[in-house]
């Protein structure tokens, strides 16, 4: 078990260093940094100072490591733009994204596992039927449209909720909450639909695609033929089966929030990392794109060890060592 | 035996597969009867319709299939029609059933202790402490080695014998008066099988339940059984005791069947002799003949048997489905 840790933790590092050179990278292939800071016109002796006192005189590989040792203090440097570090930026935003990417994801786990069993239970009912066909509109539609359908809709047309932004927030220490506030809760409900559309009937097609397969196994069978009620069946012993593969994909979807929260923040409007990249991109700002590329690397690389720790908690086939498997 | 003392009893049961292209009878217009505390063979070659009997006794189908007629009683009171929950409660309760895989049998996220402990909950009005002591006492009547730690374990952490104990286990928690074992052996080693069959033997005997155990395997049939029904595409071809079916068999294809089962000592001598087999296959449930269903393969085949359908008749001990005994 601990061994299985650790070795996850290396490959999560190396996996950190591969991101970590490619955000490096972005550096050097997206124009000049010497010419960003001093324009066309300056003089050779002022660029030759520049570069080395920005230490780029230096080999590649001695300028990684110092982006790398700096990068894991949290010190991804200034924004070109906003002349302000980068890493208080990101943490201003970084309770906005996250508290719409949760919510969407507890939405569309919520929301996805309760409809995927319906419709595994029920297959044949009317109900099912629409269920099935409105996930068809969730995958086939792009997130973008669907956040413009639903401002259009229940901001423009009916007005019951705001159209962008965040509301109120309430400062707790670093953390500034939309949670706390009557109109940051109302804020939230669109983006969070808009952002876990797509996950939900993701979630629900899987949820029933399994279902449907632990019904039909021997075990369940069995489960009835000892005459427990359906509801001990379908939820105590179906249900508990299916759960490795839907965490599995949750896990890796939840990261995919995240990372997709970028268009849900430019549609709403929603002061976050997303909205924060986009911004950074049409200023070809770098050291804000290096930066929010690292720290959705490393979501990913959290989640996923979570999502692998999870396994051991849902199914003791692996969590027994093999010593005591035997007879 | 008067229907009054019977067990089980089935009547005229038709089991039918609607498919698109027709209505397949799998089971067609069975009787039978199980008494207090019997063991009833059920043998038949695969797709006889034996494994069907059994599920439809306890009404657990795989759709499309369904009873299309015939009655099941259970001590005299018809348990066919009766609603999903009612019939729930009869299953576990009443009858138990084993499969034939107890690799596929058990749930693998659960202890063995926790899956016996819910059907016990289920079924009975007892503590949770109680259904557990009743659990132990469950898997050390089973026969399985140092109860108190192995009640903990995972299905996964038994060896396949150990789990059909496990599943046995399962199936008499609640003490039920019919066990349907479908097939209890046929997965398990040779070694293992005859320790299962004599086990199983052993608590039907001492918690007085009567089996329906249903098997291809002739050799289980004749260590276990008291009576023994042949089954032939879906209908009963010949049911009697089962020393008078082994030894004295009547219909054409009981004969065949005994025939071809290899005995040690016969035919000393001679080196190469081949051991018998009824020519041909059992028929596709699309392509049944008309009249007797066996008569395509029969050795004593009649102009009769190709027209009409002949109903079981009492021949000696045993009763049989042909016309030689009319």
């Amino acid at each position: 078990m601990l061994a299985f840790i650790l070795r996850r933790l290396g490959q999560a590092v190396l996996v950190m260093l591969a991101v970590g050179l490619i955000a490096f990278s972005l550096f050097r292939f997206v124009g000049d940094p010497v010419v960003f800071m001093l324009g066309q016109d300056a003089t050779p002796e002022a660029r030759a100072e520049i570069t080395q006192q920005l230490g780029l005189d230096q080999p590649f590989y001695l300028q990684y490591a110092r982006f790398v040792a700096r990068a894991v203090q949290g010190d991804f440097g200034l924004s070109l733009r906003q002349v302000q570090p980068v890493s208080e930026l990101l943490m201003d935003r970084l309770p906005a994204t996250l508290e719409l990417s949760i919510c969407a994801a507890l939405m569309a786990l919520v929301a996805g596992i309760v409809m995927g069993v319906y419709t595994a239970l029920h297959r044949d009912s009317w109900l099912s039927q629409v269920m099935l066909a409105g996930s068809l509109v969730g995958v086939s539609l792009p997130t973008f449209l669907i956040g413009i359908l639903l401002i259009l809709v229940f901001a423009v047309v009916l007005g019951w909720l705001p159209s962008f932004g965040r509301g109120d927030t309430v400062a707790l220490g670093f953390w500034s909450t939309g949670l706390l506030t009557a109109s940051g809760l109302k804020a939230l409900i669109l983006p969070s639909i808009t952002l876990g559309l797509f996950q939900m009937t993701l979630i629900q097609r899987l949820v029933r695609s399994e279902m449907l397969e632990v019904l039909r196994t021997d075990y369940i069978k069995f489960a009835r033929a000892r005459g427990l009620t359906d509801r001990a069946v379908h939820f105590g012993h179906a249900l508990k089966n299916t759960l490795v593969p839907v965490i599995t994909i949750t896990g890796l979807q939840l990261g995919a929030i995240i990372a997709f929260a970028i268009i849900t923040e430019t549609v709403f409007q929603w002061p976050g990392m997303g909205l924060l990249f986009i911004q950074a991109v049409t200023f070809a700002d770098v050291p804000v794109m290096a930066a929010y590329l690292c720290l959705i690397a490393l979501f990913f690389v959290v989640i996923n060890l979570v999502v692998d720790l999870l396994y051991y908690a849902v199914d003791p086939r692996l969590r027994i060592d093999r010593g005591a498997a035997a007879h | 035996m008067t229907p009054a003392a019977a067990l089980l009893e089935v009547k005229d049961l038709r089991v039918e597969f609607p498919t698109r292209r027709g209505t397949l009878v799998a089971v067609d217009g069975i009787s039978f009867a199980i008494a207090p505390g019997e063991v009833l063979g059920v043998v038949g070659e695969s797709g006889a319709g034996k494994s069907l009997t059994g599920m439809a006794v306890i009404r657990l189908l795989e759709p499309p299939g369904r009873i299309a007629g015939g009655e099941v009683r259970l001590e005299g009171e018809r348990i066919d029609n009766l609603p999903p929950d009612q019939l729930r409660r009869i299953r576990g309760r009443r009858i138990g059933a084993i499969f034939q895989d107890p690799l596929t049998s058990l749930n693998p996220l659960y202890t063995v202790g926790e899956q016996i402990v819910q059907t016990i909950l289920t079924h009975l009005q007892v503590s949770p402490q109680e259904a557990r002591e009743r659990a132990l006492g469950l898997l050390r009547e089973v026969g399985i080695p140092a109860p108190e730690s192995r009640i903990d374990h995972y299905p996964h952490q038994f060896s396949g014998g150990m789990r059909q104990r496990v599943v046995i286990a399962l199936a008499l928690c609640a003490e039920p008066r019919l066990i349907i074992a479908d097939e209890p052996t046929t997965a398990l080693d040779v070694s293992i099988q005859a320790q299962i069959i004599q086990l199983l033997k052993r608590l039907a005997r001492e918690h007085g339940t009567a089996v329906m155990l249903i098997t291809h395997d002739m050799g289980v049939i004749a260590e276990t059984a008291d009576r023994v029904a042949v089954m032939y595409a879906g209908r009963i071809a010949e049911i009697g005791p089962v020393r008078e079916v082994i030894h004295a068999p009547r219909h054409p294809y009981t004969v065949g069947l005994m025939g071809s089962i290899p005995k040690l000592g016969a035919g000393m001598g001679k080196r190469h002799m081949r051991l018998a087999q009824i020519e041909g296959a059992m028929p596709r449930l699309n392509a049944i003949p008309p009249g007797c269903s066996f008569n395509p393969r029969c050795p004593r085949r009649m102009e009769r048997c190709m027209r009409e359908r002949p109903a079981l008749v009492t021949a000696g001990t045993n009763q049989t489905a042909c016309w030689l005994y009319e």
